[in-house]
């Protein structure tokens, strides 16, 4: 069994605290990372912003447009139901679209600036 | 046999599996990683499982397709709340949480801040959110279980409120983590299955025709086309309105801030495996909610909602419960004793596996935060850590069951609502600011948990579920003079607003410095805790 608590950095016993070890500042200044927070702040901002706005203008909506809201579209089934289901479809698109764009995007660059990690620290340490 | 009897034997099947599951993983639990976050070797779908078994309370299960069977549209509206929250958890919370924290939602916060005080103020709010959220869900599974199993009186709800108080503390004291996570695995594909069946059932009565179900369900209503619009519950007056509108600000911005959520994401081994398990946990919830819609509206088509039914005096408790019964072949057939005896089983196993989870969140945190860093500072061994964690199991578990035979009387599941709003307007502050603001320090981190939480509980305190003709606890004094039931619109944004200016108004270089680290570590996963091997 290994303990999470001997391979890091730092290593000062039981506390979970920062490790003061350079290496957290030399891979914050490599251009691969600077790439890795880039393309994850190029996807996560704005779909909070879009699924956020989408998700009150429902709500708002709701409350008050309610003639808007009870048009029929088809049957029995209104705006509102239609918009309701259409909340769900945005969720589950922008979770799979999120997904997907990390595992090509960023994950391969978070493995490599990891792997550095493990390589220098790691190593010395043991 | 008659479907109570049924359900009994169905019950103690469920508590005999799960015994047998947390006495396993009690075997299995060794180090301090094995018992907060299950060694770290879940899966990402049987995480995704878990988050599900932990979030979809018997409120959501049995609560939102009562509420739609009784209010039709408006109840369908909680359930989106509950499920676009979890956008916020894959985006800006999980993966992040995974890869720079340990054991609880405190050490995120505490790895670049200052220990004890930051500690103190994110257990604090740990332990008050998990306890609002458990005593409701005890409180309503007295109720519930007496109601399912046809037994009646004070002391069979004492005594259910008892078993289930009992029941959660075996799994959390003996399984830790691991047990939890089983119970709550084994919990979400029961739901799913009872759910699924019962959903196919209604379905076909209508020939899968969902314009049919929703006319069906207009018609026997008697309350027409309005039954299927937005405004029967919350279009009162425009101070229902905006109260509605703050309700679905603190469902979806508390879901990512409430910690026995939050801990789950330390069960995988890697960041990857946590965004995994949230999009499974987003799959199956979604899943869930639309097959709601589904019991909902079939409950108002098929069966009787008038006033005085089971179904309304249940408070919507009994819809899908009687629905099951009524697609099985209705009351007196075998298949509709068999099929109610199985949505009872299900409802009983879905509140174990939250209340269980919402223990083991604040034992963790008592254990981890304020034994462990605040008393002992950082000199406490795995196992004084962990025995303390199975003590304050017990206590907190035992305390949870006194409070909730205070309060079986009292209608608080309002307090799951005040859980998501203190979640909201605390905790989600901190930990975003914290990820995203290099200046953000311990002033901005306790400013924002302790100032989220006080105007939270003051709001609610001064609300008309409090005091006056509505109130919970006073109605024959009236002090509320904030005019609405759910704080978060206030709340959320005084959160953020104290995190913002405690930090200002304060310098810490140390935390400024350490964000560097925070940060890559949080990308990258570089240094962050490894899965144990055994």
């Amino acid at each position: 069994m290994t303990s999470a608590t001997s391979d890091r950095g730092g290593g000062n016993g039981g506390v979970h605290q920062r490790s003061d070890h350079p290496i957290y500042a030399e891979l914050q200044s490599t251009p691969e990372f600077a790439e890795l927070r880039a393309k994850f702040q190029r996807f996560v901002f704005p779909a909070t912003v879009v699924f956020m706005v989408w998700y009150l203008l429902y709500v708002v909506m709701s409350m008050w447009a309610h003639d808007f809201m009870s048009e029929k579209v088809v049957g029995h089934v209104n705006v509102a139901l239609v918009f309701g289901i259409l909340q769900f479809v945005s969720t589950f698109l922008i979770a799979w679209l999120y997904g997907r764009y990390m595992n090509t995007n960023a994950d391969p660059l978070a493995r490599k600036l990891a792997q550095r990690y493990d390589d220098e620290v790691r190593s010395v340490n043991r | 046999m008659s479907s109570e009897t049924l359900s009994t034997i169905l019950f103690l099947v469920i508590v005999a599996v799960t015994i047998g599951i947390t006495y396993w993983a009690g075997r299995q639990t060794k180090s301090a990683a094995d018992y907060y976050a299950g060694g770290r070797q879940f899966s990402g779908i049987q995480n995704g499982l878990a988050i599900s078994g932990d979030y979809m309370s018997a409120a959501s299960f049995l609560g939102i397709s009562g509420a739609i069977a009784l209010s039709g549209y408006d109840g369908f509206l909680y359930s989106i709340g509950f499920l676009v929250a979890w956008l916020v958890a894959l985006l800006l919370v999980a993966e992040l949480l995974r890869n720079s924290g340990r054991y609880t939602m405190a050490d995120q916060l505490a790895y670049r801040m200052r220990q004890r005080p930051v500690r103190t103020a994110a257990a604090t709010s740990t332990v008050v959110v998990s306890i609002f959220y458990l005593l409701a869900q005890m409180v309503g599974a007295g109720a519930l279980v007496t109601l399912l199993l046809g037994i009646e009186g004070d002391w069979a709800i004492r005594f259910t409120i008892i078993v289930v108080g009992l029941l959660m503390i075996f799994y959390v004291v003996v399984g830790g983590m691991k047990g939890t996570t089983w119970v709550q695995i084994v919990k979400a594909v029961l739901l799913m299955t009872g759910t699924i069946l019962i959903t196919v059932l209604v379905l076909a009565k209508f020939h899968f025709n969902i314009s049919d179900l929703l006319g069906a369900a207009a018609d026997n209503t008697g309350k027409g086309e309005a039954f299927l619009q937005p405004g029967l519950k919350y279009g009162v007056s425009t101070t229902s309105q905006i109260d509605f509108l703050s309700l679905g600000l603190a469902l979806v911005l508390g879901t990512a801030g409430l910690p026995h959520i939050l801990i789950r994401f330390y069960t995988v081994p890697t960041s990857r495996d946590a965004r995994t398990s949230v999009n499974w946990a987003i799959g199956l919830i979604g899943a869930f909610y639309l097959m709601t819609l589904v019991l909902g509206f079939g409950a108002a088509a098929l069966l009787n909602t008038g006033a005085d039914s089971k179904v309304a005096t249940s408070g919507g408790n009994l819809a899908s419960p009687l629905l099951a019964e009524e697609v099985g072949g209705g009351p007196g057939s075998n298949g509709g004793a068999i099929l109610l005896a199985f949505i009872a089983a299900v409802a009983f196993a879905t509140i174990l596996a939250v209340v269980a989870g919402l223990t083991l969140t604040s034992a963790s945190s008592v254990a981890h935060d304020i034994y462990a860093n605040v008393v002992k500072k950082g000199t406490a061994t795995e196992h004084d850590e962990v025995r303390v964690a199975r003590i304050a199991a017990f206590f907190i578990g035992g305390v949870a069951i006194v409070l909730s035979i205070f309060a079986q009387d009292l209608n608080i599941a309002f307090l799951v609502a005040l859980a998501f709003a203190v979640a909201a307007s605390g905790n989600l502050p901190a930990l975003v600011l914290n990820l995203f603001w290099k200046r953000f320090n311990t002033r901005g981190a306790t400013w924002a948990i302790y100032g989220g939480l006080i105007v939270c509980v003051g709001l609610v305190f001064f609300s008309p579920t409090v005091s006056g003709p509505t109130g919970v606890f006073w109605t024959s004094v009236d002090f509320s003079w904030f005019p609405l039931a759910n704080p978060g619109i206030v709340s959320i944004p005084a959160g953020f607003l104290f995190g913002i200016l405690g930090t200002l108004t304060s310098r810490e270089p140390e935390a400024e410095a350490a964000y560097t680290e925070l940060e890559v570590r949080s990308l990258t996963g570089a240094g962050s805790e490894k899965a144990v091997v055994h």
